[in-house]
């Protein structure tokens, strides 16, 4: 009998450090892994097809459910695609909230990764932590749209309410704590030597196989790329702002944890000017049609109602065309293609998922390397399976 | 020789600080939530089990014209018309099935009458799937009303446009 030298193993889908149900198939040699395959499907919910069968306004929801981190974001993506396809444009004030909230959601996003990446490797207060500031920003989504993680706050055409009258002192409280509580973590991890040694030289990836990965997001900068959306090709007025892009130089996972602190301090400083210059006036355009009337006009004024009924029940047209929209969500680009065929339902919806193009490149961190470092390579991808399999 | 130095130094005087972090939080008040017994109140907007509005006389608000049926991306809600006495329109069955809605609130939105809402409530586990279907019943309790600027306009419409009484 033929003696095998290598092992197959499976890691995952039950496994700890996979963040979900990521199976990835390993062929070991003692400690060092010859093959990994990462398995994905065991989340899959049909989210592209269900807004295919849906009215533009109510596929909103299903696109908080693909990257549950970052829901404000991929309602963003969604809703400016929407709007591109439409022709319409967004009040001033519109614009300045959902780029508050965007990074608002960026911190938050950054926040759960640092606390499960450094559980993973070995650093268990850090998670509380980041999970007790999170809370800040779970709370600023509730007091906003209602709910702490579906939020589909943002909608087509505007936001779903006016912010809360509470929005700025909450945002205030974020701005003045999360900057302290930064200084901790920096104090926990980055002089940590066990920390530096799981992470130092691991997971690398160098910045011509990053863009052949196409890659994007902290992957792609943490490489040395220095592209990010919100500069290359400004959306919902980002090129107002100023703000630096953060990047990193080895492309390791080390890097890519001081990329990500970084970001958080730059969104930090995004918010702080879009609460600084934010302009008052509506929360929602006027677009007859499109965007639900006010409230208190449905209630007596027989023209807003009519335009309700018509709104809720049948939906709106939306033109012959395709439209693909860009942003940069935490974990990376997320785009989204629409085809409309002059119907109330969209013909196609593809969206681009930042976390499962970034996952395919998780055989060429690993490979030839330790079988702990797995499970550092998974960790710095920083994927949601609910994207990855939508 | 570098790297061999700088790891003495994260070890005898970086990591210890980095203990003293978690020290310091050994001291601090806990900012965990005892769950059942505390219980942390919701934010106005909160968006929670649902309840069926009735106007200030005890009226029903719904009309059952089917616009949160047509607006709920889940096709959570069921309902029924009926006419009453006074020949006013009214739900007969107005189901909501909360293990299929998703909570997003749309229905509130499209009401044009403001009669159905989104409460507080968020503790409604059950043992069976059947208790999962609420009824109008125990939608028309009464409940604390959530921030609703526009229930000053309603009571204007009504005193214009006069309430229904019997004939």
């Amino acid at each position: 009998m033929a003696e095998s030298k290598t092992l197959n193993i499976n890691m995952g889908p039950q496994h700890p450090s996979t963040h979900g149900v990521l199976r990835v198939e390993l062929e070991v040699d003692g400690e060092t892994i010859v093959r990994a395959k990462p398995i994905i499907g065991y989340l899959h919910t049909g989210i592209e097809k269900t807004m295919e069968s849906k009215l533009y306004y109510k596929a909103l929801p299903c696109t908080d459910r693909m990257d549950y981190l970052a829901p404000m974001s991929n309602n963003l993506g969604y809703c400016l695609a929407v709007e591109k396809l439409l022709d319409i444009d967004v009040p001033e004030k519109v614009k300045y909230a959902r780029v508050c909230l965007a990074e608002l959601t960026r911190i938050g996003s950054h926040l759960v990764w640092l606390g499960t990446h450094a559980l993973d490797l070995g650093a268990m207060s850090m998670l509380l932590y980041a999970f007790r500031e999170r809370e800040l920003i779970i709370d600023i989504y509730e007091a906003c749209g209602g709910q702490r993680m579906m939020t589909s706050y943002i909608r087509i055409g505007g936001l779903a309410h006016d912010l809360p009258p509470d929005f700025n002192a909450r945002v205030q409280k974020v701005l003045k704590v999360i900057p302290q509580r930064l200084q901790e973590y920096e104090t926990l991890l980055t002089r940590n030597q066990i920390f530096i040694n799981r992470t130092k030289g691991v997971a690398v990836i160098s910045a011509e196989d990053a863009i052949n990965w196409s890659l994007s997001g902290p992957m792609l900068r943490g490489s040395g790329v220095k592209h990010d959306l919100r500069k290359a090709n400004p959306y919902s007025g980002y090129e107002k702002f100023d703000f630096d892009i953060a990047f990193g130089t080895n492309g390791d996972a080390y890097d890519r944890y001081l990329l990500r602190l970084e970001e958080i301090r730059q969104s930090l400083r995004i918010i702080k000017q879009s609460l600084d210059g934010m302009p008052s006036g509506p929360y929602r355009a006027h677009v007859p049609g499109v965007v639900l009337p006010p409230k208190e006009d449905v209630l007596h004024k027989m023209e807003s109602m009519i335009f309700h009924f018509k709104l809720v029940t049948e939906g709106f047209k939306a033109p012959v065309g395709s439209v693909y929209q860009a942003i940069e969500s935490p974990k990376g680009e997320i785009g989204f293609y629409i085809t409309g065929d002059g119907t109330p339902i969209p013909r196609r919806v593809r969206v681009r998922p930042p976390s499962f193009i970034n996952l395919a490149c998780l055989p060429a961190l690993c490979e030839g390397r330790l079988l702990s470092d797995v499970v550092c390579s998974i960790g710095s991808i920083d994927i949601v399976l609910g994207e990855v399999d939508r | 020789m570098t790297e061999i130095l700088k790891a003495f130094v994260n070890v005898i005087i970086k990591m210890p600080q980095g203990f003293g972090v978690t020290l310091k939080y050994l001291f601090r008040k806990p900012v965990t939530v005892q769950y059942p017994k505390q219980k942390i109140p919701m934010t106005p907007r909160y968006r929670g089990r649902h309840y069926l509005e009735r106007y200030d006389d005890g009226t029903e608000r719904c009309v059952c014209c089917g616009l949160c049926a047509a607006a709920c991306p889940a096709d959570a809600i069921y309902m029924e018309p009926e006419e009453t006495a006074n020949g006013e329109r009214k739900a007969k069955v107005y189901e909501i099935n909360l293990l299929r809605c998703i909570f997003c609130g749309f229905c509130e939105e499209a009401c044009p009458e403001e009669a159905v809402f989104l409460g507080q409530d968020y503790e409604f586990s059950a043992d069976n799937r059947n208790s999962f279907i609420w009824t109008k019943d125990q939608m028309l309790v009464k409940h604390p009303r959530k921030e609703n600027p526009l229930k000053r306009i309603i009571r204007r419409v009504r005193r214009v446009y006069g309430v229904p009484t019997a004939k």
